[in-house]
């Protein structure tokens, strides 16, 4: 699986805002699902989030992408206000997650057509080409959905989710439906297009030893608030764990928490 | 609003019709059993000659005529389940298409189904009963175009309602259309209607449009007053569909449900 030169792109100042949030706040019926939370995404930056179920990193996965409306807070996404500019922002980023599937009837070919159509990616069938090939599915690409096994879903949701050449990619459990081999070439793939291409990828997984090989940075939410932020090595620090799970069952564990 | 848009997601249905037999078979299997039924019955009831009216024509012009509002807004509530079912719905609302275009491009899809069944049922009602729809002549287009305006309006109704309950309200998609038939007054004048009930009919575009259909027939005279009836009533249904759509899709947005439907 190899990046055709034709993608990378000179990787600009890593201290540029891809992402920011002041004071996101979700509450559900007087639940409050996400907490004033404030973080930030830089360019190139993989940050991850991390939390028991609950916690509400999909939830704020989600506003991000202006799939759910914020009771409060800020969102800013490639400097723009996304309640302002929500087209131009979702035409230069993408989405995939382990939980959604695309039209089971369309081949992988016919599915990657319409999604660059609807990002009006240019040179569609170069892209889509080159795409079948870095996710190692050209020779299923006539291949009705529905007869994929979920790892080659997963590949094929990814190639969507790098149709547009998105400046900042959100991934929801990406590699959840994936056996260890696939899912460790998806992470060696996703950290060469982040290098690469500057690429800034927001992460959720439950998968530890994945966050802590793909992250750069993490915030860890517990019940709608960050209780730790930094590095993997820091977060490890702080909370005296030898491992990121051991932090997490220490979080989640405290006060009866929703872990 | 890109049209580039509307139309690159029709086309994502359109591969799903050329590829499905199914699909492709439920859009003629049941308007096609209709024409059978209602043709046979009404060939029957012609062999009784007397003062009542030419069957043939009534039955079978009506059914065509109720079809087409019943397959435009099965057009697009349908459309739209498929994309819940394939749990594709997260993947259209984090692209650059907006609500708008993606109902666009779901009424675009309806009338491409209806084309196909219509065709069918206008083609099978020349062979079968020497029915000849074009015989209302340019009335036709009022008609179908008042018909297709409602089936529209209450497709975005059903779709609006759809995504706020999820899957607990598919049934609507097939049976919500049948919910307007009776007050419609498809196959019979508005006339025999209990009182109550013709109010209510007088505020429903289709009962507007048959009535013209029969207006028509019986003195072959321009039923201007219902067609502008219809239109009108057409105009507050389909800005009250867009509305409800809207203030639904704003709703579902707010209480995280969007998420739970597309999943």
């Amino acid at each position: 699986m190899s990046i055709p030169q034709s993608w990378l792109r000179p990787i600009l100042t890593m201290a540029e805002r891809v992402v920011e949030v002041r004071g996101l706040t979700k509450v559900f019926n007087g639940f409050k699902a996400v907490d004033g939370i404030s973080f930030e995404v830089m360019k190139g930056e993989i940050l991850g989030i991390l939390g028991p179920n609950g916690a509400g990193k999909t939830t704020t996965m989600h506003m991000l992408l202006g799939l759910t409306t914020p009771t409060a807070g800020d969102i800013r996404i490639l400097g723009m206000d996304l309640r302002r500019n929500r087209e131009e922002i979702l035409s230069r980023v993408n989405f995939s997650s382990s939980y959604v599937s695309l039209p089971y009837s369309l081949t992988v070919r016919e599915n990657l057509t319409v999604f660059s159509r609807l990002y009006g990616v240019r040179g569609r069938r170069k892209k889509i080409a080159e795409l079948l090939d870095v996710f190692g599915i050209e020779e299923i690409k006539n291949e009705p959905t529905r007869r994929l096994s979920s790892g080659q879903i997963t590949r094929v949701s990814l190639a969507k989710s790098l149709l547009n050449d998105p400046e900042v990619l959100f991934l929801d459990e990406p590699t959840a439906s994936l056996d260890p081999d696939m899912a460790d070439r998806t992470r060696k793939l996703l950290k060469r297009f982040n290098r690469e291409r500057a690429l800034s990828i927001l992460y959720t997984s439950h998968n530890m030893q994945e966050m802590e090989e793909m992250c750069d940075r993490i915030i860890f939410l517990d019940r709608g608030r960050i209780v730790a932020s930094g590095g993997p090595a820091e977060i490890m620090a702080e909370f005296s764990g030898a491992t990121l799970e051991e932090v997490f069952l220490k979080i989640a564990r405290k006060d009866g928490g929703a872990g | 609003m890109k049209v580039s848009r509307v139309l690159s997601y029709t086309t994502r249905h359109l591969y799903l019709y050329r590829r499905s037999l199914p699909r492709l078979m439920e859009v003629f299997y049941w308007p096609l059993l209709d024409l059978l039924v209602w043709g046979f019955i009404s060939v029957y009831l012609s062999t009784y000659k007397g003062s009542l009216p030419d069957f043939v024509t009534f039955f079978v012009g009506a059914l065509i005529l109720w079809d087409i509002l019943f397959r435009c807004q099965q057009g697009i509530s349908v459309s739209f389940l498929e994309d819940m079912w394939s749990r594709n719905l997260l993947n259209v609302f984090v692209s650059p298409m907006s609500p708008v275009e993606y109902v666009l491009s779901l009424l675009l899809i309806s009338l491409f189904k209806l084309f196909l069944a219509s065709t069918v049922m206008i083609l099978v009602a020349m062979a079968m009963y020497s029915f000849n729809i074009f015989q209302f002549g340019v009335l036709l287009v009022p008609l179908v175009a008042n018909l297709i305006v409602m089936g529209w309006a209450v497709g975005i109704i059903t779709t609006g309602i759809i995504l706020r309950y999820g899957q607990e309200a598919e049934v609507l998609a097939w049976g919500i259309a049948f919910l307007f038939q009776p007050v419609s007054a498809v196959f019979y004048p508005v006339s025999v209607l209990p009182p109550s009930i013709r109010t209510i009919a007088r505020y429903v575009p289709s009962s507007h449009v048959f009535e013209g259909m029969r207006h028509v027939i019986a003195t072959g005279t321009f039923p201007t007053k219902e067609l502008v009836w219809a239109a009108g009533l057409n105009m507050v249904y389909l800005g009250a569909a867009v509305v409800f759509f809207y203030l639904n899709f704003k709703g579902v947005k707010k209480k995280g449900l969007l998420v739970k439907v597309g999943e």
